[in-house]
């Protein structure tokens, strides 16, 4: 699936986000790629991701099957970065996500210079990708656009709650929980911070970007469009 | 898709089966508490009662209400196309995630000249019921294109050459389902008008990709004009680094056996 392509916004709301993941291809290079799965997202780990993922476990932040009611209260919030990187334990895309251009631009690099043999791609603004491709030394193989939805349009939430749920490319996180979570935002019932946990527990693969959420989150409190 | 909803008649939360496309985000998505059922909805009415708020994490399911029903065929195709955590040995269905250009530059799936279409239906959180796909495959099957063999849609097709469903899967509705084509970049706006043409009579949204080539430069000055020159503002894309390798034992004795030419890698 495409599921980090089509996040609505312009190019200039995808300032804070930067999507690098590393695939293997079914029958190409997937063979002994879990250890260059796990070491792609180890390399990334020193410029500080906002999340990173793998679409069989999740994301660094997953629901809990066993909560206790005290839990209400007292949430565990922390991305487990660790978890995510032990886990992976299948051939399948490993994804970091950035919320500045200059750490994707610097792991690009690295990610390069390690030589893992992976396909790796990256999902942003069309001029943001080209910069970094100029940073680290890399000319583009092949290139995805998205032009966006069409159609029935009208079916559509209107553009704050769009950007929140298409961070999920997968459509996991429904536009009913985004507008809840706007309305406790202003409501004042949350922070911006705590309720982006509850939108990226439903990223079954990890994308969702929680830097960008906050902040669309924090505009949203005064501004609906 | 809004599915789940409180039902007056037994005053219990109940999921509209015509609706539901078995994403299965509210058993996976939602933690859950183990508390028993009838206390928590007294504790609810005493609240109600007190015209009081409850306040509780808005993705916790205080009584882990939801259990994963065993699917059958033709249903079971609404979970293969709506729930990315499913396993799809069960439906014959490969998944419904596609490659596409994320490994071009190991597969050589989409050549320089070639335009790579993902053709998105439902996406984003609309959903799509198969019929209405139907009506783009078939239009897309007469204009003489052909539908990408690895791709999860493709295999759902009774005959590929016409682009004609299974007749047992068509009142199914999913979440999303990407129809995945290849033409020549002199095709792109002939192919972009018809998807416009059709998805006037589908109802759904329908998201566009478009994958291809970059030059030896990573230019790509080909397909982008044409798409501005529609129209289109283009301002995300995802770029493949060229950076992939088959590493594969098999695949590389293939590549290395004399005569044959190599695909396109970089």
């Amino acid at each position: 699936m495409t599921n980090t392509l089509h996040r609505y916004g312009d190019a200039e709301s995808f300032r804070d986000d930067y999507i690098v993941f590393a695939t293997p291809s079914s029958d190409k290079n997937d063979e002994n790629s879990i250890p260059k799965l796990k070491r792609f997202l180890e390399l990334a780990l020193p410029f500080k991701p906002v999340s990173i993922g793998d679409p069989v476990h999740g994301g660094t932040l997953r629901p809990s099957r066993d909560l206790h009611t005290k839990s209400n209260w007292r949430r565990d919030m922390t991305p487990d970065f660790r978890t995510v990187i032990e886990g992976i334990d299948a051939p399948a895309s490993v994804v970091a996500i950035f919320d500045n251009q200059a750490a994707a631009k610097q792991f690009l690099k690295v990610a390069m210079e390690a030589n893992l043999g992976l396909s790796i791609n990256m999902s942003a603004s069309i001029e943001g990708v080209k910069e970094c491709c100029k940073f680290a030394g890399i000319v583009r193989h092949s290139i995805g656009y998205s032009l966006g939805f069409e159609g029935a349009t009208d079916k559509l939430p209107n553009g704050q709650l769009l950007k929140l749920t298409t961070m999920c490319g997968h459509g996991m996180v429904s536009a009913s929980l985004a507008k809840k979570m706007i309305d406790w935002v202003k409501e004042g019932r949350r922070t911006p911070a705590q309720a982006v946990t509850y939108m990226a527990r439903f990223c079954s693969c990890g994308v969702f970007n929680p830097a960008r959420a906050q902040r669309i989150l924090e505009d949203a409190r005064k501004k609906m469009e | 898709m809004g599915a789940i909803y409180i039902d007056p008649a037994i005053n219990r939360a109940t999921v509209n089966r015509d609706e539901c496309v078995e994403c299965y985000a509210c058993y996976y998505g939602l933690s859950t508490e183990h508390l028993n059922p009838p206390f928590v909805r007294l504790v609810r009415k005493i609240f109600q009662l007190g015209r009081l708020r409850f306040d509780p994490e808005p993705d916790v399911c205080p009584t882990a209400a939801f259990e994963p029903e065993d699917l059958q065929w033709p249903r079971v195709v609404r979970r293969a196309f709506s729930d990315p955590r499913a396993t799809h040995e069960s439906t014959g269905v490969q998944g419904r995630g596609t490659e596409e250009v994320k490994t071009n530059d190991v597969t050589g799936r989409v050549q320089w000249g070639e335009v790579g279409f993902t053709i998105e239906f439902g996406r984003p959180g609309v959903g799509v019921w198969l019929h209405d796909i139907q009506k783009m495959t078939w239009a897309l099957a007469k204009a003489g294109v052909a539908f990408e063999k690895k791709n999860p849609f493709t295999l759902l097709m009774s005959d590929v050459s016409t682009g004609t469903l299974r007749p047992d899967v068509l009142d199914e509705k999913v979440l999303s389902a990407i129809v995945e084509i290849k033409v020549k970049v002199d095709q792109t706006q002939q192919i972009i008008e018809l998807v416009r043409e059709v998805e006037k009579d589908v109802d759904t949204v329908v998201a566009l990709g478009v994958g291809t080539r970059c030059d030896e430069k990573g230019e790509e000055k080909l397909v982008a004009p044409i798409l501005e020159r529609m129209g289109y503002k283009l301002e995300r894309a995802k770029t493949n680094m060229g950076l992939g390798r088959i590493t594969n034992l098999a695949e590389k004795k293939k590549e290395e056996q004399p005569g044959e030419i190599p695909s396109e890698t970089r």
